[in-house]
């Protein structure tokens, strides 16, 4: 009846138990808050069930928030067991649980915090700069959320119910097949990063049409602001990768469900396959997260050095350039699989080729703040801790590029420093960046500078603590994923530094959460009235802060690359657009619908039931995500109306407001 | 009072800076920088390319963080006496500058790349006047096995060879994927089941050497390293004949009890008088039980072999 | 209206992009394992080409209909647009029922997936393209549904369109499959 779900399902172990207990207060917690103020209602037809990307967009960023926050602790208790476990003290944690917990951080920092904080701010950001209401799909829009959702939860249900995968993020065969891994774990793994998988493709395609077909009249692809280049960049990666993904998630599935031999040591599989197919998707992955980072720096440097992007066509050509090399470099995450020797240096030296265009956008960025007026708020304070940081781990990187300097380096706590400075240093300081820079777009207030610098510096001391130590250790031949090691090898004081590191960055978390707070309190102080608190340059600061549900009461019309810039240097600050039609027209707006929430539903329990072989459930759970989707394509009434009287009074009170703050 | 605040920031930053590479150096001291502390001419060979390629790119990355903050602390807000021209948005002698200057460095690199690819390809032997020594690996859950096939002999966790003599590893694994890696004699390539990766090394200088696996593989991961220990020819000599003439052989059935799942506190020594032994660690994976294959060996194979 | 066409026909020449994407990657990973028997048999000795000959005919056939079934609907002839339509759904119900006839025989002689490499991927590559098909199907059957009730409004031409688009390729995939897995490997 319940497969292999059982009461040994749950947890024993004292810390294992503290983290379960720990996870489920905190949901009944939630619950219960919400349950005392009656906000149930509010949150099921304001949010839950939304299709407006502003929403869904909060929605991501909170879900990868949070799991940021898992991710951190998980690091504390990493490195905890690091500085304890020198010679005979055994530490905290048992092998086993110490390898679930960093296969669990490397998961859900890629996929639900990294991914989730993309996705996050594509949403919130993108349709607005393009001049466009939506995103092309929106009920799919609301269907990717959710499925990224039911993977995140079913990755945190692990930690209540079974174990995780104890095998690396990327959980190499045969290590991950049935034979050696036998448990639920893996099958936790796949499932969790199937099912988000599937979201993040559907995402893809969402934002390569929204891309391709919403932009405002006039905004040709050479006149589109680089952030949504970035994102083209991007989201063709996620259409040619992700696929990849699914496949080889099915694949190892298949192995485990049903004795198949794709990636057997034995019976004709063969575990290089899958290595291949995973670093397919996963070399591309790395770029799909740091392109999106790419573009949100290039919006930042221009509107804080209040000067045009410098070199706009190289920027272009550089999105274009890694987009295409990011597909051709995959082998060099194992130089050390056995390859002849020109198939090594050929993928170095592709992959080495891919610094001349990420430099040549880090020289764009320079030249965008020589002869500019640079101030320094907190994004800008992102990128310049993201200029030294990144280009560490550019260089580290194009060293290991270098097979013969990759065979002394490779799976060492160097390589666990390259990629961190890139995922840390790159990717999350430009998310944090642009949280910052469009916090005021989204909520309407702009969030505290002082706590937020805090917040930076906490970050960036951490990040040089928690990882220079790391890449000394790989030099002192240290592995990565040890739970314990000779007290004689001298290791300990580094992961003692690298350990008080990880405390600055959490301390660092808590300043974001206490700006956060502290910004919600003090709201009324910082009111965006304008709905251009930055003095921008793209269309999404010329409507108001927060931006109503359908962005623009008049779809703007671009003439330039500057189009909010130019316009208030030509008129002055008032009424700042052009705009494509003169009059307000009716528009219409996708009606809010709980069917996005039901198909994750379902592909939830699809998940929960195959990871515990409860085989009739699995079948409800998959007739219910068919049957889902055919409700919903037979629904015609998915659209209400706002008339053009109502646009114009609603706009007309914004700009009222606009005048009243000059 | 300004200014003074200012020094004020920077003689803290500086004085932090110091701190930290003194404590470094103070915790690290006496301990040994394997990757950086060559021991045998692949690792030197290594080394040397890795201070190539550093500088390299120091060439390009220092002046880069060095503009960084000259251009942010000119060009920032309060200094309304530099230049602001808000409209400058390119220059194509400028741009070509800094499309071409990073691919004149990757050219270089890329020459780096090609010829160290080749010169230090793990498959390829070292040369010498004297034969490789032939040492067959197995990385078992959760424990190195070294056959000396021209010895007849084998040892578990403990990997002996002679000082000036190259070494040819034949590598397999009889479990999940691991990675031969012994930093200071140079490293590193994987063990993986069904298949032979091979790794020539050579250690100039007598001593111990910390060897272990660099790819996760199970519960008793952290456990699996070794000692590779460089003697004098004589010295190897003489504790091959040892080991011959300990008791413990090392036959199919010693042998599966030795590749069962657990960790090996000190290391072991057995007589290796089967010859098969390697062959059929590799065939079990490529050949369905009772059907040994007609003579010779079949694996997998990677890319370019 | 003409917009929302633009973006859903360029939506679902991504999607069918992906699609490709990962049928590459089941093809990539059959040739790799194609000669994995482990002592199991080969193509040449499992395949019996003028049996998948057939399964090709009839399925190349369903695609032509389903083109006749666009030019009906397009003509605003809602009989035969019913008839075609009911032609593919037979058609591929067909090419569904041969394909797991020839898997259940595999499987009945002891060559199941559990068998080889090889014959996982065989099965993997060729029962995802099956998979399709049934989805292909259903999809099918919902669109007669509508057909029948609503007839030959703009929604319905608009979807028996990309079904269309979608059965082709299905046809595309199923051809390469035909070469590289049977063809190829009878020999």
């Amino acid at each position: 009846m319940l497969g292999r779900l059982s009461w040994a399902a749950f947890p024993h172990e004292m810390i294992v138990l503290g983290g379960a207990v720990s996870m489920v207060g905190a949901v009944a917690l939630i619950i219960a808050a919400l349950s005392y103020f009656k906000l149930w209602t509010w949150l099921w037809r304001e949010w839950l069930t939304s299709l407006d990307p502003k929403r869904i967009g909060v929605m991501y960023g909170v879900v990868g928030g949070v799991m940021l926050v898992r991710g951190v602790i998980d690091t504390a208790l990493l490195r905890t067991q690091q500085a304890l476990a020198a010679g005979d003290n055994p530490g905290i944690l048992t092998s086993d649980h110490f390898q679930q917990i960093f296969t669990a951080h490397g998961t859900m920092m890629i996929f639900f915090v990294a991914m989730g904080l993309m996705f996050a701010i594509i949403n919130l950001i993108l349709p607005l700069q393009l001049g466009a209401r939506d995103v092309a799909f929106p009920f799919l829009n609301s269907v990717s959320f959710w499925l990224f959702a039911a993977g995140a939860i079913l990755v945190n249900v692990s930690l209540v119910i079974g174990e995780f995968a104890a095998t690396g993020w990327l959980a190499y065969p045969p290590l991950s097949g049935i034979a050696s891994s036998p448990g639920v774990g893996v099958d936790y793994w796949l499932w969790s990063l199937q099912i988000a998988g599937v979201g993040s493709l559907l995402s893809g395609i969402n934002f390569l049409v929204t891309i391709l077909r919403m932009r405002a009249p006039g905004m040709t692809l050479k006149k589109m602001p680089i952030f949504a280049w970035s994102v083209l960049g991007s989201m063709t990666l996620v259409a040619f990768a992700f696929p990849i993904l699914t496949a080889t998630l099915a694949m190892l599935s298949l192995d485990r469900l049903l004795g198949m031999h794709f990636f057997t040591s034995e019976a004709g599989g063969n575990p290089m396959m899958y290595i291949n197919l995973i670093w397919a998707w996963g070399h591309p992955e790395v770029y799909i997260l740091i392109l999106p980072a790419f573009g949100i720096f290039s919006e930042i440097v221009a509107t804080f050095s209040r000067k045009r992007l410098f070199g706009y066509m190289s920027m272009v050509y550089a999105i274009g350039a890694i987009t295409f090399l990011s597909f051709i470099v995959w082998l060099h995450h194992f130089f050390t699989m056995g390859a002849g020797a020109n198939v090594n240096a050929f993928f170095g030296i592709m992959t080495a080729v891919i610094a001349v265009p990420t430099g040549v956008k880090v020289f764009n960025w320079l030249f965008t703040m020589y002869r500019g007026r640079i101030r320094f708020a907190t994004p800008m304070l992102w990128f310049m801790g993201f200029v030294v940081t990144f280009t560490i781990g550019g260089m580290t990187g194009v060293l290991m590029s270098v097979p013969a300097i990759d065979f002394q380096v490779h799976n060492s706590l160097f390589l666990v420093a390259h990629f961190h400075n890139m995922i840390i240093g790159g990717v999350l300081f430009g998310y944090f960046a642009g949280f910052s820079y469009w916090f005021p777009k989204v909520f309407g207030f702009t969030l505290n500078e002082r706590l937020g610098k805090y917040a930076f510096w906490c970050w960036i001391i951490g990040f040089l603590l928690a990882f220079m130590p790391l890449y000394i250790l790989g030099f002192m031949g240290a592995t990565r994923r040890l739970d314990h090691y000779d007290a004689s090898l001298g290791w300990q004081g580094l992961f003692i530094v690298a350990g008080v590191g990880v405390l600055v960055i959490l301390m660092g978390i808590g300043f974001q959460a206490l700006q956060i707070i502290v910004s919600i309190v003090q709201r009324n102080k910082h009111r965006d009235t304008t709905g251009d608190p930055w003095n921008g340059r793209t269309l999404e600061w010329s409507t108001s802060s927060p931006a109503p549900a359908y962005n623009f009461a008049i779809t703007p019309k671009v003439e330039s690359r500057d189009p909010f810039w130019e316009a208030k240097q030509a008129r002055g600050k008032t009424l700042p657009l052009q705009h494509a039609t003169k009059e307000y027209v009716d528009i219409y707006l996708p009606k809010n619908t709980p069917l996005g929430i039901y198909i994750a539903v379902s592909s939830f329990v699809v998940g929960f039931s195959v990871i515990w072989h409860i085989w009739w459930l699995a079948v409800i759970g998959f007739i219910g995500v068919i049957a889902f989707i055919i409700i919903r394509s037979f629904d015609e009434d998915t659209e209400i109306k706002i008339s053009a009287a109502e646009l114009k009074k609603a706009d007309a009170a914004r700009l009222a407001l606009h005048e009243a703050a000059r | 009072m300004h200014s003074i605040r200012k020094n004020f920031k920077i003689i803290v930053s500086s004085a932090a800076v110091g701190l930290a590479v003194a404590a470094i150096i103070a915790i690290t001291r006496g301990h040994t920088f394997a990757v950086l502390d060559p021991q045998g001419a692949i690792a030197t060979q290594q080394r040397t390319i890795l201070i190539i390629a550093t500088v390299l790119i120091l060439v390009i990355v220092l002046p880069v963080i060095a503009m960084t903050f000259a251009i942010a602390w000119r060009y920032r807000e309060q200094n309304t006496k530099a230049r602001y021209t808000p409209d400058w948005d390119g220059d194509g002698r400028l741009e070509t500058i800094w499309w071409g200057i990073p691919v004149l460095i990757i050219i270089a690199l890329s020459s780096v790349i090609w010829t160290s690819s080749h010169a230090l390809d793990p498959y390829k032997p070292i040369a010498s006047a004297t034969p490789p020594l032939q040492v067959q690996v197995v990385a078992l859950p959760w424990k190195w096995l070294f056959i000396y096939p021209e010895q007849h002999i084998a040892s578990v966790n403990l990997l002996k060879m002679p000082v000036g003599r190259p070494v040819e590893f034949t590598i397999t694994s009889d479990a999940a994927m691991n990675s031969l890696w012994i930093p200071q004699l140079g490293g590193q390539v994987y063990a993986m089941a069904g298949m032979n990766t091979k790794l020539h090394l050579i250690a100039d200088k007598t001593g111990n050497y910390r060897g272990s696996s660099a790819n996760i593989s199970g519960t008793g991961f952290a456990d699996m390293h070794f000692i590779a220990s460089a003697v004098s020819s004589d010295d190897f000599a003489t504790w091959a004949t040892s080991v011959q003439n300990s008791g413990k052989d090392l036959t199919q059935t010693s042998y599966a009890t030795l590749a069962r799942p657990g960790t090996l506190p000190s290391p072991d020594f057995y007589r290796a008088t089967d010859a098969t032994l390697y062959d059929t660690i590799i065939n079990k994976y490529m050949y369905p039980a009772g059907t040994p294959p007609d003579g010779g060996s079949m694996e997998h194979t990677m890319m370019g072999h | 209206m003409n917009a929302l066409n633009e973006k859903n026909k360029l939506g679902f020449w991504l999607y069918l992009m992906t699609d490709c994407v990962l049928f590459a990657s089941l093809f990539a990973t059959y040739a790799v394992l194609r000669n994995n028997t482990f002592g199991g048999p080969s193509g040449a000795e499992l395949f019996s080409l003028p049996f998948v000959l057939v399964e090709t005919v009839i399925l190349l056939t369903s695609s032509f209909v389903s083109g006749l079934l666009l030019l009906a609907a397009q003509a605003g002839n809602k009989k035969m647009a019913l008839w075609w339509l009911a032609s593919v759904i037979i058609l591929g119900l067909s090419f569904l029922g041969m394909e797991l006839y020839e898997f259940s025989n595999l499987i009945h002689e002891g060559n199941s997936w559990q068998r080889s490499g090889f014959l996982s991927a065989f099965f993997t590559l060729v029962g995802t393209h099956g998979l399709h098909i049934l989805f292909g199907l259903v999809w099918a059957v919902l669109l007669f549904y509508l057909l029948a009730k609503k007839g030959l409004t703009n929604g319905v031409i608009k979807r028996l369109s990309l079904f269309g688009l979608f059965w082709h390729f299905l046809d595309i995939i199923w051809i390469f499959i035909f070469t590289f897995v049977y063809m190829i490997g009878a020999i």
